[in-house]
């Protein structure tokens, strides 16, 4: 399967996700410069984390100028995966490839820490390799990830199987407490419609490698190589 | 040449974390009538030309697709003409 990664000036989680890809999982992967027009038929496209352009006016709100963005829109429309993680979730919402927006944390605090997050579907290629229900211990590092929609897109968000991951605590409940930016409804990750366009502000390209600490995020790559027909291989 | 300004605060439906906490530390430092408190942003831009009308339509464009996000935050704009000194 073929890769692209995004980078923007800005943009710091870039290098994580082209070593899980390439060196981890052993696909072939490309870095790709905001500047640039295509995606060089990449299958598959990760806008990573960081801080684009500054983060200026609004997270994700300069990135989604990008001279590349169209080719992103496009390789959407076409059904292709796109994986948005972190600041990438916030271009996905600005962009308006994914519903809502991500806003200032509640608490004013740049929350960095690794914290339990549960999986809520598992019909889509993002997360066929868990279970309902699972807890995956998943690092955030973000100031800026309280996710914001109005009551009827929440609505169908759930209602269409799209909130992929939401936040909870480790055996897997749901409380004020366990919210860590007072998102809505403890959203965490949802896909567009289509189910081909995954954002979540957690990030699983930090967690894909047991001696790093955990490698509870590796299901995702894994559940979307299984999708495109590519093999996984064996990482443990 | 023309000067506009764009004020972008959020919506009032949004918490906007960042207002509460100014507002808090107003009270704090004595203001006890304070209801509320909103942050957002001020824009200023300056353009070549004279036809205001012209630049409105435009900058309204700009206003909606990048200087705020229609889902949390409201805008005004406005623009006056400036001497070509100013």
């Amino acid at each position: 399967m073929r890769w692209a990664v995004l980078q923007c000036p800005g943009s710091n989680c870039d290098q994580d996700a082209f070593h899980v890809l390439k060196h981890v999982l052993g696909q072939e992967v490309e870095y790709v410069w905001h500047k640039e027009t295509s995606l060089q038929g990449a299958d598959g496209i990760v806008l990573p984390g960081g801080f684009s352009y500054g983060d200026y006016l609004r997270c994700g709100a300069i990135a989604r100028f990008s001279p590349i963005m169209p080719a992103i829109k496009e390789a959407a429309a076409q059904g292709k995966t796109v994986l948005g993680i972190c600041n990438g979730f916030q271009i996905l919402c600005e962009s308006g490839l994914l519903p809502g927006v991500l806003v200032r944390n509640n608490s004013l605090h740049f929350r960095c820490e690794t914290i339990p997050v549960r999986v809520e579907q598992t019909e889509n290629r993002f997360t066929h390799r868990y279970k309902v229900g699972q807890v995956l211990h998943l690092p955030i590092a973000h100031g800026e990830g309280h996710y914001v929609a109005d009551e009827a897109t929440l609505d169908s968000l759930f209602a269409n199987k799209q909130v992929l991951f939401t936040y909870s605590d480790a055996q897997g409940g749901t409380s004020p407490g366990s919210n860590p930016n007072g998102s809505q409804r403890n959203i965490a990750g949802i896909t567009n419609r289509e189910g081909n366009v995954l954002g979540l502000m957690p990030h699983p390209e930090r967690a894909a490698e047991k001696i790093l600490g955990s490698d509870d995020g590796l299901g995702i790559f894994e559940s979307i190589l299984v999708h495109h027909g590519a093999s996984v291989p064996a990482t443990a | 040449m023309i000067r506009a300004q764009v004020i972008v605060r959020p919506r009032a439906s949004i918490f906007d974390p960042q207002g509460d906490a100014v507002g808090r530390a107003i009270q704090h430092l004595g203001v006890s009538s304070l209801k509320q408190a909103h942050v957002g942003k001020f824009i200023e831009l300056e353009l070549d030309g004279d036809d205001v009308e012209a630049a409105r339509t435009q900058l309204e464009t700009i206003c909606k697709d990048l200087l705020s996000n229609p889902v949390i935050e409201d805008y005004a704009l406005t623009l006056h003409p400036i001497g070509k000194d100013a």
